[in-house]
């Protein structure tokens, strides 16, 4: 059951990792908590879908993660960053945004569930435990989306300039930062990672137009988890609600449905104990 | 000059005249599902064929008045609100005037729409949810109120239970025969849903329970996923390492499909049997990736397989119409159409009352079986009445498994193109003894 556990759970978490990062940069940077963010895997996932049926799969992909980025892009400098001063409004409108993503969808390719062939088809024993290669390619490619992200994020001047407005907006202004710049590149590279994704959960996923639902909760869970804007904290809130999804399913079985509430609860647990989150800044440190 | 214009006014007052008793001829349908889903499009798909054969036969004869059929597509949404979904049926009864209504699909939502109809006295046969207490405790126990409920399809969960436990029966048999193993082991893995809770009590009752009475083999566990959960690897590799030989799913929504896809994709060695919604439909193998091979469900139709007269012309008629193989929300609107019809024609008046006796008194055969309801308005389950077919996926095709020389009483039920279940190689392959 161990083993079990632990391939399951590292590979879920590899996909609600690549998410909770997006939205994190997102949240953190340009201070937009996107609830259209898991629409747009979910865009991504149905333009591969839709130009497998032009191109190979490396075309499609290519394809797929640019329409995400111009609809983010696009999103960002017509809708949301007029209006990134008042919170509550920039929440209604991406949720408006997720939900005509979701019916234009469906007006395009119906509620038929659809699917994506496999890159790698079958199984193989991890541990005793079977998991699908598929699944084993995502968890790679979303350790690799990770590393490159994190890599920019630390190794770079821009990765530099986007941390320093996701820690103090203000302070970053008096050293020259552009927070609209800052803000693009965040939104930008939050898309790219939620399109990602979206191409690595493809072809393990059936593609229906609500298919952004489930992960949004456990996404923003997780963020909250780990501390509103913070980054590691972000992806470790991921990889405690994935663990704890797969853990409910192996030891309750007849509560799986429970898996999200269980993982929820998790959250609220710690949020009673450390309420600014794993690594989030204290409020009195705020103040 | 005057004249002429004289003329034109009486033309366009007959028109007028005449348009407004035709309208007044005129039944307004309601057809009730959530038409984004493949349930609910099929029940409209089904109510529509139905409708148009009726129309193009001349209509409904009701006393000395002929009716056409208007059909009104209601939308409920009710996959994810059943407050959409009441509110949807209350739309089309005050604003869009339907007369009847057909259809429904998510129990918990049909719950609801049904009280909204029972509120306006409109007749609703429903086509699509199985949940017992839909009718089982309304209309026997307040009759008044809840005696313009009626159900053709599908048969009530109790007895998708009995149908689905049969076709369970057929494939632990197939393990301890073709396996040698004496006492097959059985995952249960039903969607946490109210219609699905009375079939988990029964197999566990049953599977355990020692011949004839039961099927003497063992529970290896019970996983209840989400009705929308998107994956289930988690549930699937928890089947495995419990050595169970077959899953019984009992699986409505869409959860259906990324069981398929895992189970195929992972080579789980245990043979699925049981409900499986998504698994009735022909985009089953494209939905998952071409890994469905080998799943056997409960059905109500497959291709070849005359229940009755009228299930090839229907099923011919529907593919040539839509270019989809019906599923069983599709044959139920189609017969409740015709039911009502027939019904509406036995009455000789729309008066509800007549309409509500007449329809107690079906005896109706249509493609998925003979239609007659009992005394809480359900369609009557067992051998001559209404079963359903054990469908499975083989070589790419849907293929009928049951019932193939099933014996009750004195009678043997066998289909015409109905051909032995066969287990998933890698199945044969992990278990053979």
């Amino acid at each position: 059951m161990f083993a079990a556990i632990l391939v399951n759970g590292l590979v879920l978490s590899g996909i609600y990792g690549m998410l909770a990062l997006g939205f994190a940069l997102t949240y953190g940077v340009a201070r937009i908590l996107n609830l259209a963010h898991t629409a747009f895997y979910m865009v991504a996932a149905y333009a591969l879908f839709f130009f497998l049926g032009w191109t190979g799969f490396a075309g499609a992909a290519l394809l797929g993660v640019l329409v995400v980025l111009l609809l983010a892009l696009a999103a960002y400098g017509l809708l949301l960053e007029p209006l990134r001063e008042h919170e509550a409004t920039v929440l209604i409108v991406t949720i408006a945004l997720a939900l005509l993503l979701q019916e234009v969808v469906l007006l395009l390719f119906g509620g038929h569930f659809r699917s994506v062939p496999a890159l790698l088809p079958g199984y193989v024993e991890v541990l005793g435990v079977r998991v699908a290669q598929q699944a084993l390619l995502a968890l790679g490619f979303a350790a690799a989306v990770l590393l490159a992200a994190w890599a920019l994020l630390k190794g770079t001047r821009l990765g530099l300039g986007i941390r320093a407005a996701a820690q103090d907006q203000e302070a970053a202004e008096l050293v020259g930062i552009s927070l609209s710049r800052a803000g693009y590149w965040a939104v930008g590279l939050g898309a790219l990672l939620a399109a990602l994704a979206g191409l690595a959960v493809a072809p393990m996923a059936t593609l229906e137009p609500h298919m952004w639902n489930p992960p949004l909760l456990v996404v923003l869970a997780a963020v909250v988890l780990g501390g509103l804007g913070s980054l590691p904290g972000a992806l470790l809130g991921a990889l405690v609600l994935a663990f704890a999804e797969v853990l409910v399913v192996n030891l309750v079985p007849g509560g799986a449905f429970l898996r999200t509430a269980v993982a929820l609860f998790i959250m609220v647990l710690v949020l009673v104990a450390r309420p600014e989150g794993l690594f989030g800044v204290g409020f009195a440190e705020e103040r | 000059m005057f004249r002429i214009s004289m003329s034109k006014w009486l033309t366009l007052g007959g028109l007028a005249v005449l348009t407004s008793l035709a309208w007044a001829q005129t039944l307004r349908i309601g057809v009730v599902g959530p038409m984004a889903f493949v349930q609910g499009a099929h029940t409209w798909y089904g109510a529509t064929l139905a409708a148009e054969e009726i129309n193009r036969a001349g209509g409904i004869q009701v006393g000395d008045r002929r009716y056409r059929i208007e059909l009104l597509r209601v939308d409920t949404n009710e996959m994810l609100s059943v407050t959409d979904a009441a509110t949807a049926v209350e739309r089309a009864i005050t604003a869009q005037r339907v007369d009847f209504l057909v259809g429904g699909f998510r129990s918990e939502a049909v719950l609801a729409m049904t009280e909204v109809a029972a509120d306006y006295k409109r007749i609703f046969i429903i086509t699509g949810a199985g949940l017992d207490g839909i009718l089982a405790g309304r209309v026997d126990r307040n009759y008044e109120r809840f005696k313009y409920l009626f159900r053709v399809s599908p048969t009530r969960s109790s007895d998708l239970a009995r149908t689905s436990l049969l076709l369970l029966g057929e494939v632990v048999q197939a393990v301890r025969q073709q396996l040698g193993i004496p006492r097959p082991k059985v995952a249960i893995l039903a969607e946490r849903a109210a219609w699905a809770d009375p079939l988990v009590e029964t197999a566990t009752r049953l599977i355990a329970a020692p011949p004839p009475q039961g099927y003497g083999a063992e529970v290896a566990g019970t996983w209840r996923p989400s009705a929308v959960a998107t994956d289930v690897t988690s549930e699937l590799t928890a089947i495995q390492r419990a050595g169970a030989q077959v899953i019984y799913t009992v699986l409505s929504g869409p959860v259906g499909v990324p069981f398929g896809r895992d189970w195929g994709r992972l080579r789980i060695p245990a043979a699925p049997v049981g409900i499986n919604v998504e698994a009735q439909q022909e985009t089953w193998l494209k939905a998952t990736d071409n890994l469905g091979n080998y799943v056997a469900t409960l059905s109500s139709l497959a291709p070849g397989v005359a229940i009755t007269p009228k299930t090839i012309p229907f099923i011919t008629s529907f593919q040539a119409r839509f270019k989809e193989f019906p599923i069983y929300t599709a044959s139920g609107a189609y017969g409740a159409l015709y039911v009502l019809a027939d019904a509406l024609n036995r009455a000789g008046t729309l008066d509800v009352e007549a309409v509500v006796k007449a329809l107690e008194a079906t005896d109706f055969v249509g493609p998925s079986g003979r239609i007659v309801f009992d005394k809480t308005h359900d369609v009557t389950w067992g051998p001559s009445f209404t079963t359903g077919l054990g469908v499975q996926w083989v070589g790419n095709r849907m293929q009928a498994f049951w019932p193939r020389n099933w014996r009750v009483g004195d009678k043997v039920i066998s289909y015409a193109g109905v051909r032995p279940y066969q287990l998933p190689p890698w199945v044969v392959e992990a278990w053979r003894r």
